[in-house]
């Protein structure tokens, strides 16, 4: 995309990768979502191919199973369910089956989705470009807030019900009226446990996609160097800011492999702790 | 940036996902690595029992070699004090038939001295009569001469 990072471009080039593949209630202009009724057929696709591939693998990895000469990969995948087996057990009070599979799935999902930004930024929609004719690409799900407060509210959806299976409705009724202040209190307890319930969905969604964004964001701008002082600087020059945006990019890349790891990790562990709070019979 | 229906799509896939997670790769995992940590800890036991049982065995080895050894020395000392009583016996014995040998020999000898004796006597006599009856020229009557050869043999 190096003609359209030319001069005033890079605004455009920006702009370009950070629109999602729009269908249905979309700008014909400017390709945006204008209202509920679109889709973003990128994320779709991309995090349903994660999806799938998780699927796929776990099946045909749950199928064969060996208990005594585990394989490579065997290993690696027991390395990860015993991990996120440990965080549960560490941070989990009592016991819940789902709760072990749902911080595994969103471990490995997250993290897929969030991988998708290591692969460079530009490669994707050029191919679908070139290939299928598809003008706009965003080929990271979770740089879209649909995506990323799916998630966010299946977990909120998960928290008010084991609040009201572990509590029972009267005992969820009455966290929001006597807490945190006690009884004497109760317009303000109602709305702090309405803002405190509220800004659990919320901060998990936002801070995913918050993250994610601002890495993408990132990877554009260090793509733009090599393209932009190409064409102002000459062969010399642009070999060297080219060479720049190598090193710029390898070291982005090595930093944000930890901060993909660490958002899908923080994502996993905050989902356990909220939902080991709806476990907690009284605060 | 807004929220669109993508998020309906998304929520179904997770919830999709979360489901077929658990169904196919949470539960057999964790099935097969509780199993494991159950093998692991039943072998483990398994060792603990074996190695307290070679102890044991060793032990009852060892006891069972020490009273061996006891018994073999035992027998042996026994065997020892039986043999020194039969080589004392038949000591005794060839001993007792050495000298009953002996004294049957001598009293065989001393039969055999005499019986020689008799008889050197009678042949004696007997060539005596004929050596006399040859100096006198005539026959000495045994019968009238016996006194005399009776005397003559005694004195031989």
């Amino acid at each position: 995309m190096a003609e359209a990072a030319s001069g005033g471009g890079t605004v455009q080039y920006i702009q370009h990768h950070l629109t999602n593949l729009c269908a249905g209630q979309c700008d014909p202009i400017t390709h945006k979502a204008t209202g509920f009724w679109a889709l973003h057929l990128d994320t779709i696709f991309f995090s349903y191919a994660l999806a799938a591939l998780i699927m796929v693998v776990s099946w045909r990895l749950g199928r064969s199973l060996v208990s005594d000469t585990p394989s490579g990969f065997q290993n690696f995948v027991e390395t990860i369910v015993d991990f996120v087996a440990q965080q549960v057990r560490d941070t989990f009070p009592g016991h819940n089956p789902l709760i072990a599979p749902l911080a595994l799935t969103i471990f490995v999902w997250v993290w897929l989705m969030n991988a998708m930004d290591l692969i460079p930024v530009d490669l994707l929609p050029v191919l679908a470009n070139s290939i299928f004719g598809i003008e706009y690409l965003k080929a990271v799900p979770t740089t879209d807030l649909s995506a990323t407060f799916a998630m966010a509210l299946v977990v909120f959806a998960l928290i008010v019900y084991y609040n009201i299976k572990i509590k029972g409705p009267v005992g969820y009724l009455k966290m929001f009226l006597f807490h945190p202040f006690g009884k004497f209190f109760v317009p303000v307890n109602i709305v702090m446990s309405i803002i405190e319930e509220i800004a659990k969905p919320l901060s998990l969604g936002l801070r995913l996609f918050g993250n994610l964004f601002a890495g993408e964001l990132v990877f554009l701008l260090i793509a733009l160097i090599g393209g932009t002082m190409f064409v102002t600087a000459g062969l010399l020059g642009g070999m060297f800011w080219g060479g720049l945006q190598v090193l710029l990019d390898l070291g982005w890349l090595i930093f944000h492999l930890l901060v993909i790891t660490l958002q899908a990790f923080i994502f996993m562990v905050l989902t356990i702790v909220y939902l080991g709070m709806a476990h907690v019979e009284d605060h | 940036m807004n929220i669109t229906v993508t998020l309906i799509f998304q929520m179904i896939a997770f919830i999709l996902l979360i489901w077929f997670v658990n169904k196919y790769l949470w539960t057999p995992v964790n099935a097969m690595l509780e199993d494991r940590q159950k093998r692991i800890a039943d072998g483990l036991a398994a060792a603990e029992k074996g190695k307290h049982e070679q102890e044991l065995a060793e032990k009852h080895a060892k006891e069972t070699l020490k009273e061996a050894k006891t018994q073999a020395a035992e027998v042996l000392a026994q065997a020892e004090k039986r043999a020194s009583i039969v080589v004392e016996e038949s000591k005794e014995k060839a001993q007792v038939e050495g000298d009953r040998i002996k004294a049957s020999a001598q009293s065989e000898i001393d039969q055999e001295v005499s019986r020689a004796r008799e008889q050197l006597r009678g042949q004696v006599a007997e060539i005596a009569v004929a050596g006399a009856s040859k100096v006198l020229g005539r026959e000495i009557d045994n019968k009238s001469h016996d006194k005399l050869m009776k005397d003559l043999i005694k004195q031989i």
